[in-house]
């Protein structure tokens, strides 16, 4: 198994070993440890994706590297602290992983997060959204690599 | 015991039903008032969290007022338990407050009043005004002492609408309150973006467009009645005195604050909010739907 996958595994036991409201609080703890953009991003909306999908304004861009690895930058308001989380989570299990392998992640693991009972089925689907479109960048990308 | 109403108000006092409303200076002096129970609900679940009026308890819209399996609310039984979770009484005051122009505050107050709660008013201006004048925000959770709420049964049959309200509906007035974009059916979805609404675009043929937003000041707060009657009444939407109203949105959230507006600020009490909206519209077999900016013409009503 890959580094990475053990991060999502590791992350899905952490949230998983926690009482529902307990994991709104983890969630929240993300939400604000959700790294601001570098400089040389934060003057470039232009390169921002927005997620149609999350109701609060979130905007995502994703960067491959010359050595392969993707990295992940977002930006949303501290109104939004969920659809942050969200952001934090992705960023925490899916920074700096080869591309290659940032493609074969699960679609479908933040279902297994265990936070639909705390946060409502229909608010995840702006997280998978946001994965989703994580991997259509990604993949853009090494298109034209 | 039900506290007494913001009367310092001049714009209030002009409205309908003046006691529905709460001002931020109002509840600023009253955050300790007994028989008061001020309610956070948002549409971010977690924004209560990040902090909140002093003594405001949280009730979240998706995971509180909904049933957990089917598509409708908690019943008499869950709202009573929900409620004594968090020491509100039947005779108390509740005063609610939300982000997004308290679109989701509007939506827990129509619930509210499909159990019957007599005394249910809103902050005007919500969440957002009461942080731009820089007020009091707390982490602090409230210490509850549950309480001990009456299961009260739902009554749906005087501010709800279903999907076979509206096909009998027809030929009086609706009232979208969606986007431009979602009225006309024009708001296209990128190849793999998911749309998470409904099947088909447009709107409920002979729907008005008046997006939820104008009844709202820059502000957050609500217009004033006379400009309020100029968006919905005679040179606005043509509503009047008397008529049967029914107004949707997407999933019933944007409609209950055009109910709110209609109900108790204009005066009209034969409002109803379809919360099967565009998600449930959209996407029924064989229903008409009409296409474009026109709101086009009532099919006959089916009874």
């Amino acid at each position: 198994m890959s580094a990475h996958l053990k991060v999502i595994d590791e992350l899905i036991a952490d949230f998983q070993a926690l009482s529902i409201n307990d994991r709104l609080m983890l969630l929240l703890e993300f939400s604000e440890n959700l790294p601001a953009l570098p400089a040389r991003y934060a003057e470039h909306p232009d390169l921002f994706e927005r997620v149609e999908e999350c109701q609060s304004p979130i905007f995502l861009f994703v960067e491959v590297d010359s050595l392969g690895a993707a990295h992940l930058f977002f930006t949303a308001p501290a109104e939004a602290p969920t659809t942050r989380g969200f952001a934090s989570i992705l960023h925490e299990a899916l920074d700096g992983v080869a591309a290659t392998d940032l493609l074969d992640v699960d679609d479908d693991f933040p279902s297994r997060l265990g936070l639909s009972e705390a946060v409502s089925p229909l608010r995840m689907n702006g997280m998978r959204a946001m994965l989703r479109r994580i991997k259509r960048q990604v993949r853009e990308k090494l298109a034209t690599t | 015991m039900p506290v007494a109403s913001d009367d310092t108000s001049a714009k209030f006092a002009e409205y309908a039903h003046p006691e529905v409303l709460v001002s931020t200076d109002w509840l600023a002096a009253n955050l300790h008032t007994p028989g008061l129970v001020i309610v956070e609900s948002d549409e971010d679940v977690l924004l209560y969290e990040t902090g909140h009026i002093p003594n405001a308890v949280k009730i979240d819209w998706h995971t509180d007022l909904n049933d957990a399996v089917t598509r409708d609310y908690v019943d008499g039984e869950g709202f009573a338990a929900l409620l004594s979770s968090k020491g509100i009484n039947r005779d108390d005051t509740v005063v609610i407050y939300g982000d997004k122009s308290n679109w989701w505050a509007a939506y827990a107050l129509w619930v509210f009043k499909l159990f019957g709660h007599e005394d249910v008013r809103l902050l005007d201006g919500g969440r957002d005004l009461w942080v731009a004048e820089g007020r009091e925000l707390t982490k602090d959770k409230k210490a509850v002492t549950a309480s001990n709420y009456p299961v009260v049964e739902r009554d749906d049959s005087a501010i709800r609408a279903f999907r076979d309200d509206v096909l009998a509906h027809f030929g009086n007035p609706l009232i979208d309150v969606r986007s431009a974009e979602e009225y006309s059916g024009e708001r296209t979805h990128m190849p793999a973006y998911p749309d998470e609404g409904a099947l088909r675009g447009g709107h409920i043929p002979s729907a008005k467009s008046v997006p939820w937003a104008k009844a709202a000041a820059a502000d957050q707060t609500f217009k004033t009645r006379s400009e309020l009657e100029s968006v919905y009444l005679a040179g606005g939407a043509g509503l009047k005195a008397g008529d049967d109203v029914i107004a949707y949105c997407r999933i019933g959230e944007r409609s209950s604050h055009t109910w709110f507006v209609l109900n108790y600020l204009i005066g009209l009490p034969g409002v109803r909010n379809y919360d099967g909206s565009w998600t449930e519209w959209g996407s029924l077999v064989r229903v008409p739907i009409t296409k474009g900016e026109e709101p086009g013409v009532a099919p006959n009503p089916i009874r």
